[in-house]
């Protein structure tokens, strides 16, 4: 094995234990930024030795008994080994060994809580949004800040920045890593789900286009999303989340044609579709399903269910979106939900009744610049057969993308009808 | 990445796994889902229960199971890892407990890249 050859085995080890291993070390130190500290030095440890040595046996074990060691080491040099041995030892006097037995227990038991505690810490809603993304990429995914800005599009310096304020905004608030108390729990968890969809956007979002980078987004995404649901098993939107997330990457080997043009849902060729991850999602749909009622991304996941369940477009249960996006509008009213609701309702009931809550949407103020409503506006007025209103609806719709692909499709489409 | 894993059984000891390593296996299997790196897995039957379909010389025969192969393939999983060396970690693991736990066993395992979109991407 070259040192190249060890080096990726030693990077694989990380990415399988990293998180384990801050997240142990941040429960003994209560400091999350210690604790990436220690479990980096760690790694680098076992970069030099591994490839003289070999990997040892239960790679997870050494690496978190190094960073523990570089714990103590680090405990005793400073000065605040003293007050640091007192914390742990619940402000008794500790003799050495009775803490680093401590310790021991420490990193033994609940690694699941552990990884848990990271999890809500990373996600905590003190920190700012892009601030959360990188922490929990950085923390429970195991990615370099190099890697991190590659998949976002921003300089490493910036994502450094992002996670070295987010971790000094953990310290300064003096923000406890720990499981959050009941009754916050919704609020804390909708922060979690909302981080790892973000993720998954972003490479849901590029993944029409020919950057292979950001595509990875979404797997690193639904591998945290697993995680979550091997954590929180009890919780339906962990689940609905999850669900949400395989059955849209389901679809990526169809989004794409051959010339990197994205094709629309009812466009794709659906025997590419990625059968795995659309089992795995309607499965993941159904334990949502079956631990309660569905939440936000529970139905989102049910009505992407409706798409994967449909062999072919003309199969799709129209009537049950249209009602499952009434429920999303009652959970979550937003304009962009009520007009997916009328491309639903228009499928479902007729052109007439679809554009009539589109209309209504016309004077819907965060829409106005939208260029997705008049387009659905002359989609449903073509098919009532108002051509010449449908060809202006198109061309408002072309005005106001700034996508040069998606103006090109409309201004065809315009000019379609003005014939 | 998705990464095929299977397993082949080359030599092992009389009567079924010991009880211990199939708890290992589970708890590692267990593990590996949890990581979010396991998307499936099963055991595979003996090939007695299978068939093969062959082409050769332009003739196309099916045969039933066994097939006489020094190596009977006795499971397989699927995972979705970031990197090859990820895959054979977690496979590496999976051969350890049988070294570790089944005094006697030999075989192998084999890692197999998946194709996915992105080995078809539209030139850049």
């Amino acid at each position: 094995m070259t040192v190249a050859d060890s080096h990726r085995a030693v990077e694989a080890v990380w990415r399988i234990e990293s998180a384990r291993v801050i997240a142990a070390l941040a429960r003994m130190t209560g400091d999350l930024a210690l604790a990436e500290e220690l479990a980096q030095d760690a790694l680098v440890a076992a970069l030099e030795e591994w490839p003289r040595k070999g990997v040892p046996d239960n790679p997870g074990a050494w690496l978190t008994l190094t960073a523990k060691h570089r714990a103590i080491d680090q405990f005793r040099r400073r000065d605040t080994y003293q007050r640091k041995l007192q914390e742990i030892g619940r402000d008794m006097e500790l003799r050495q060994e009775t803490a680093e037995a401590e310790l021991d227990d420490a990193l033994d038991d609940h690694i699941g809580d552990d990884l848990l505690r990271l999890v809500f810490t990373a996600c905590h809603p003190a920190l700012p949004a892009e601030g959360r993304l990188a922490l929990t990429l950085r923390l429970l995914g195991g990615l370099s800040t190099a890697e991190i800005a590659r998949a976002f599009l921003v300089p490493e310096s910036t994502v450094g920045q992002r996670i070295s304020r987010a971790k000094r905004t953990l310290t300064d608030k003096k923000i406890p890593i720990e499981l959050p108390p009941p009754a916050e729990l919704p609020n804390r968890l909708a922060s979690i789900l909302e981080v790892i969809y973000l993720i998954f956007n972003e490479g849901y979002a590029a993944t029409a286009g020919d950057d292979w980078i950001r595509p990875s987004l979404c797997e690193e995404a639904m591998r945290l999303g697993r995680i979550l649901a091997g954590l929180m098993p009890a919780e339906p939107e962990v689940h609905g989340l999850l669900a949400l997330m395989e059955l849209q990457a389901s679809r990526i080997p169809a989004r794409t044609a051959r010339d990197g043009s994205p094709v629309l849902l009812l466009d794709q060729d659906r025997s590419r579709w990625d059968r795995l991850l659309l089992r795995r999602g309607l499965d993941a749909l159904r334990r949502a399903e079956d631990l309660g009622t569905l939440g936000p991304y529970g139905l989102q996941a049910a009505i992407a269910a409706c798409h994967a369940r449909a062999l072919k477009p003309e199969d799709t249960d129209w009537e049950r979106i249209a009602a499952l996006y009434r429920l999303l509008a009652h959970l979550t009213p937003s304009p962009i939900v009520e007009l997916n609701r009328a491309v639903a309702v228009g499928m479902a009931y007729g052109p007439a009744r679809g554009l009539e809550l589109a209309d209504a949407l016309r004077e819907e103020r965060a829409l106005r610049d939208y260029p997705h409503l008049p387009a659905v506006r002359g989609d449903l007025l073509a098919k009532l057969g108002r051509a010449e209103e449908a060809a202006a609806a198109f061309r408002h719709a072309a005005e106001l993308t700034r996508n040069a692909r998606e103006r090109q499709v409309f201004q065809e489409r315009a000019a379609a009808l003005s014939t | 990445m998705r990464y095929l894993t299977t397993l082949k059984v080359e030599a092992q000891p009389e009567g079924p796994p010991p009880a211990d390593l199939m708890e290992a296996i589970f708890k590692l299997g267990q593990e590996a889902t949890e990581a979010g790196a396991l998307l499936h897995q099963s055991g595979l039957a003996p090939s007695s229960e299978g068939a093969r379909i062959e082409v050769s010389g332009g003739r196309l025969t099916v045969s039933d199971g066994p097939f006489a192969e020094a190596k009977e393939m006795i499971s397989y999983a699927l995972y979705e890892v970031k990197t090859k060396e990820e895959a054979v970690e977690w496979a590496s693991r999976f051969v350890k407990l049988h070294r570790d736990l089944w005094p006697g066993w030999e075989g192998q395992v084999d890692v197999l890249r998946l194709y996915s979109p992105e080995d078809f991407a539209p030139p850049a």
